[in-house]
């Protein structure tokens, strides 16, 4: 094929800007492939966020907000459940375990989760895994405090540092617990959920917490010493929501109605799987503008590279008339000009789908500690390589315009050989 | 479909080239086109058509080399009515019966000068054939640029790499591999300095001997006509329209 030969070697006469040219294909289809790969992983691990819970259990709420307060620890509960609620869904013969959560604290801008140790056994995230400590372990002490990853880094807090829970939710707060040290007892390991941003204690923790304060937010003078709270009957009556484990997925739905049609107070449960993905589909729209925007990058590299070929076409006008001259028709210019555009589209993609495995392969480890966003390295899905292949169609389809125009001239010029 | 394998056929007389009764117009370049009554070519022969420039030098050699095509009239080449050819047939024919040389940049920059030598074997089956009768196409590649003056060691260089003379006669190599009928050069000499210029026209009118090739060269400089059969004032033969 004397056209491939000539464009190969035309192509390698320019090499400097045919290799960026390839390069600047590369890495807008390593972008888009890229976006579409976090996109993907950053999906999977929201979805992954909780998993192995089979009900979330709230007071009266949509399964969004609920699923937003529970498990994302983000806004507030509109009411708490009490705790003889709580015991009488326990009871059901067909729930294998509950695990009572009780919000409305912080530390320094983390949230404060009133829990059982149950927490630590029964959270799953990321395929049914288990919490993890990097350091230490389940709260033992009333004033023992677990800490997420993210909270043990940014405030570089170790075993056995004192954390002072403050009233309400605020970072800055006037009204700080400052009489009732807690003390890091255990650290988790990184998550990429919410729980690394989470400080656990004990539910009868939050009940002491309380202790010296009135629901106005007032403390009462004298406070109370530790060691008196500690005497105390700090049984919670209420707490803000439960997971809850049944002994057969088949039953998750009977336990779902059975709560949802609970007659003393007005409660809701939700599957986390479903609302997870209902929330996600409230961002689907930033997650389309996402891909916009990379295929958009994608198309200023395919006109990157009709713009190098058409600005080089005016100086190839004198080859093109030799090979006239020599016998190539028209239709081997085109054909020269189309297989340029398919060779530098080609190379790119093929360069891009390469830089993206070598750029997967050495940041997912970081991304998966500093995000939480497990990147897969899956060979390219059909889809994808679909994608590739339109992209290449694309190439060679813009690569019309140049050798459209080279037509026309390599007709126009006929013998006369143009600078 | 005739045939046209016609290749050199030593001893002949006959035309090589006859035009009668063409007309031929630029669409666009301001209606500009030229009228040939008659015109003709023996085999053999060492035309020189002289012209200023402007005189419809290149659109005369884009007529007789077929790359642009007349409204009316004929052209018979080794015997061959190619006025009414189009497309890859008439681009076809221009590779098997032409050779062309132009004023400068003859060669593709970036290919080697034995593969520009051999470009046109890969539109002309028929220039093919007769290179290959001695040996593989490369031997003769090799066969000319020595002959004409470049060694071997020039052979592999890319094209940009040699002075503007050894670039001409490249050029002659390119046009005479596989003996075409007829060669054509457009002021191929105006690059070259006047004590070269003879030297060229000398090799060139060797090979074309050689190859039994006929030459056309078209020039505005009338002092190279003393080894021509022939000198013909492009406007005795055409006549602007």
């Amino acid at each position: 094929m004397i056209v491939v030969r000539l464009a190969f070697q035309s192509l390698h006469n320019r090499w400097l800007t045919a290799l960026l040219t390839v390069l600047a294909i590369a890495l807008s289809v390593m972008l888009f492939l890229g976006v579409e790969k976090v996109r993907n992983g950053a999906k999977t691990s929201f979805a992954n966020t909780i998993s192995g819970t089979d009900l979330i259990v709230g007071a009266r709420a949509g399964s969004i907000q609920l699923l937003l307060y529970a498990v994302f620890r983000i806004g507030n509960a509109t009411s708490n459940i009490t705790m003889q609620s709580i015991e009488n869904i326990a009871g059901r013969e067909d729930i294998d375990w509950i695990v009572p959560l009780s919000l409305g604290d912080s530390h320094r801008g983390f949230r404060v989760l009133g829990t059982s140790k149950g927490y630590f056994e029964h959270y799953r995230y990321r395929q049914k895994q288990k919490l993890e400590f990097e350091a230490g372990g389940p709260f033992e002490d009333l004033f023992d405090a677990v800490i997420g990853a993210d909270v043990a880094r940014q405030l570089g807090y170790g075993l056995g540092d004192p954390i002072v829970v403050e009233h309400g939710i605020g970072a800055i707060s006037g009204k700080d617990h400052d009489d009732l040290p807690f003390q890091v007892a255990g650290i988790l390991r990184k998550t990429g959920t919410p729980v690394d941003r989470t400080v656990h204690v004990s539910l009868e923790a939050i009940e002491a917490i309380h202790v010296n304060w009135r629901p106005d937010a007032r403390a009462i003078v004298p406070t109370l010493s530790a060691d008196r709270i500690r005497r105390l009957p700090l049984q919670p009556k209420a707490v803000t929501a439960a997971m809850i484990g049944v002994k057969s997925k088949l039953d998750t739905f009977k336990v779902q109605r059975f709560i949802n049609e609970y007659r003393v107070e007005p409660l809701s449960a939700i599957l986390p799987g479903v609302a997870l993905q209902e929330l996600w589909s409230l961002i689907d729209v930033a997650e389309t503008a996402l891909s916009v925007v990379s295929a958009m990058v994608v198309l200023t590299a395919i006109l990157g590279m009709i713009t190098m070929i058409l600005t080089t076409l005016n100086e190839r006008r004198r080859e093109m008339a030799i090979l006239r001259s020599v016998g190539a028709g028209p239709r081997t210019i085109f054909g020269l000009l189309i297989t340029e555009a398919g060779l530098l589209t080609s190379a790119g993609t093929a360069l891009g789908a390469v830089l993206l495995y070598l750029v997967l392969w050495a940041v997912r480890g970081a991304v998966d500690a500093r995000f939480g966003i497990y990147l897969a390295l899956d060979p390219l899905a059909t889809w994808e390589v679909i994608t590739l292949l339109a992209i290449l169609a694309a190439g060679c389809l813009a690569g019309m315009l140049p050798a459209l125009r080279a037509y026309r001239f390599s007709l126009a010029d006929g013998m006369t050989v143009r600078q | 479909m005739p045939q046209i394998d016609a290749g050199p056929r030593p001893g002949e007389t006959t035309d090589v080239l006859v035009l009668s009764n063409v007309v031929f117009s630029w669409d666009q370049r301001n209606g500009f086109g030229l009228s040939i009554d008659e015109f003709a070519v023996a085999r053999g022969e060492k035309v020189l058509i002289t012209g200023s420039s402007g005189s419809g030098k290149s659109t005369f050699l884009s007529l007789v080399s077929g790359i642009v095509h007349p409204a009316k009239g004929s052209i018979e080449i080794a015997g061959v009515e190619t006025a009414q050819l189009r497309g890859a047939a008439s681009d076809r024919f221009r590779a098997n019966h032409f050779g062309i040389i132009f004023q400068m940049f003859n060669l593709l920059p970036y290919a080697s000068i034995c593969d520009n030598v051999l470009l046109p074997l890969d539109f002309a089956p028929d220039r093919r054939h007769r290179a290959l009768a001695r040996g593989t196409i490369h031997d003769e590649a090799r066969r000319l640029l020595t002959r004409l003056g470049l060694p071997e060691e020039f052979h592999g260089r890319k094209a940009a790499q040699l002075s503007v003379g050894q670039q001409q006669r490249v050029a002659i190599a390119r046009a005479l591999i596989g003996n075409p009928d007829i060669v054509i050069a457009d002021e191929p000499t105006s690059a070259l300095d006047r004590s070269r210029q003879r030297g060229f026209l000398t090799l060139l009118f060797e090979e074309v001997l050689r190859a039994n090739s006929t030459l056309i060269l078209v020039s505005h400089d009338e002092t190279l006509a003393a080894d021509f059969d022939r000198v013909e004032p492009l406007h005795t033969i055409a006549q602007p329209v």
